[in-house]
């Protein structure tokens, strides 16, 4: 087996680096929205927190997990669009026809989304904390695991969103964008996992986020932390990075067979 | 996608030394309809081959299955010996390709391409190679253009000079002068010339341009239903043929096949 190699890796990055040193509207979509949602959600806790006598801080409780869950949606969206700049400029042939391997296709991809979710991040941050004065004091040093389980399901939701396009085509991607908004009523973002009726919890309890949220709820209530639920949310995360892997693999493997990769432009789903 | 280990390469020259490219009873059939029917041919050191035929013969699946984005359904390729199937990150190291269907990133520099490109094709003192391609295809005047606003000649000369980034054994051109004007098909038609006699490396050229076609290949192989119909030198062959000229030959292989399957 032939070892990765970094700098092919870092190849990848690059492009996208380039791509996005180049264009504001690639630099825009960055922080803008995430921005516009922390000012958005901001004004609705601090209204919320000023017209009924709740017993935790409720900034820290909705806009805290509106910035986790924006976390999430931006490393996926840093992986799919990562993806996409190779459908869009119909790459594929010349990608797919040079010694890159797909992990390290899928690992440039990954490293190109750290970069710019964590600019995502950073502004989230500034903006609550500065504008709204949220503390994530109260979670101490499991905020890093809150977002370690985030950053890997994202990732994970990422590739199975680019093995989507592979598969189904460019058109496809208007499948992908909807993905975090699907999840969400089942990721228990905003509501205890209780609060859904029976047939939603097998979902909820599959989803990662759902235990991170638990566990931020946890926290505010003056519970101690549910580190056996937090480890099963990282444990699931982490297996569904692998099953992301194994999917796309599968995906090209199919593309390669069916010439889907060579004629990826028409969009042939047979 | 695991590989096997790499076995060693017999030195250039040497009695051993295997063929550029070879490719063995490789078929591909899409449904009921068959692309590639079961052909072999070589590429040797130093020798460009012509593969030739109308739409539809077979030629981009031929050359799509020796760049590993198409899996025949039967045969195989191996590059100076090496297995693709089981060594497929070591034989695309061994390949470079240009194809008028498949250019640059445009929303990237030429040499952003470039760089990018060399490396993950893992070459060398990329800084100095990138300089010296585009001061060979005359491109350091647009080396911080995007390539999607080049026209279609510059692109063309872009996508050679990133096929020519890893110094290939094996070079696949898919009509790369297709859309060149005639002074600058000729100097790519020499480079690519050049680049073959340098004895590094073979070439396999599809082309739809005969006269182009004998004035650089060695050997040509009609396509015609996905099978080799004719091999040969593109000089002697029309004549073998009682047909005045490649480009005659050609239009038989595309309206008659049947007529040269019997001669």
């Amino acid at each position: 087996m032939s070892p990765v190699r970094p700098r092919r890796v870092a190849a990848v990055v690059l492009r996208h680096f380039y791509l996005i040193r180049g264009s504001l509207s690639r630099v825009f979509p960055l922080f803008v929205w995430v921005g516009i949602d922390m000012v958005l959600w901001g004004f609705i806790s601090r209204y919320l927190a000023a017209a009924g006598g709740f017993r935790f801080s409720l900034v820290t409780a909705l806009l805290g997990a509106v910035l986790l869950w924006d976390f999430q949606e931006r490393v996926m969206q840093g992986v799919t669009m990562a993806f996409f700049e190779d459908v869009w400029s119909r790459n594929f042939l010349n990608v797919f026809a040079s010694p890159l391997r797909l992990s390290e296709y899928l690992g440039g991809l990954v490293l190109s989304s750290i970069a710019t979710s964590a600019v995502g991040l950073a502004v989230m941050l500034v903006v609550a904390v500065a504008a709204f004065g949220l503390s994530y004091a109260a979670y101490g040093v499991l905020l890093a695991a809150f977002l370690l389980v985030l950053f890997l399901f994202g990732i994970a939701l990422g590739i199975v969103g680019s093995a989507v396009v592979l598969r189904l085509g460019p058109a496809a991607e208007w499948f992908i964008w909807p993905i975090p908004a699907v999840l969400s009523p089942f990721a228990c973002v905003f509501y205890p996992l209780a609060t859904l009726p029976g047939w939603m919890r097998p979902v909820a309890r599959v989803l990662p986020p759902s235990y991170v949220f638990e566990g931020m709820r946890a926290i505010l209530a003056g519970v101690p932390a549910p580190a056996a639920g937090l480890a099963a949310g990282a444990a699931l995360a982490a297996v569904d990075v692998l099953l992301a892997c194994w999917l796309f693999r599968g995906v090209h493997r199919y593309a390669v067979r069916t010439g889907l990769i060579a004629r990826y432009a028409a969009e042939s789903v047979s | 996608m695991s590989e096997a280990s790499i076995p060693s390469v017999p030195a250039a020259g040497s009695a051993a030394e295997p063929a550029v490219l070879a490719a063995e009873g490789l078929r591909k059939a899409y449904g009921a309809v068959i692309a590639v029917d079961g052909i072999s041919f070589r590429v040797r050191r130093g020798e460009i081959v012509g593969l030739l035929g109308p739409n539809g013969a077979g030629k981009t699946t031929t050359i799509n299955m020796v760049l590993g984005v198409l899996a025949p359904d039967a045969g195989r390729v191996t590059v100076e010996g090496l297995d693709l199937a089981a060594h497929r990150t070591a034989v695309l190291e061994r390949i470079n390709f240009a194809a008028v269907y498949s250019p640059l990133p445009g929303n990237l520099t030429v040499a952003q391409n470039l760089r990018v490109f060399g490396m993950i094709y893992g070459v060398a003192r990329l800084s100095e190679r990138i300089a010296e391609l585009l001061e060979q295809y005359d491109l350091v005047r647009f080396r911080d253009t995007k390539s999607g606003v080049l026209s279609s000649g510059e692109q063309t000369r872009l996508s050679l000079a990133k096929a020519m980034l890893n110094r290939p054994r094996l070079l696949l051109l898919d009509e790369p002068t297709a859309s060149l004007d005639p002074a600058t098909a000729r100097d790519m038609r020499e480079r690519i010339r050049r680049f073959a006699t340098a004895g590094t490396g073979g070439a396999l050229w599809t082309s739809h341009n005969m006269h182009e076609v004998v004035e650089v290949c060695d050997r040509v192989l009609f396509l015609s239903r996905g099978r080799i119909l004719l091999e040969g030198d593109p000089r002697a062959l029309p004549a073998e043929h009682g047909k005045a000229d490649l480009e005659e030959l050609f239009i038989t292989v595309a309206r008659e096949p049947l007529s040269l399957e019997r001669s």
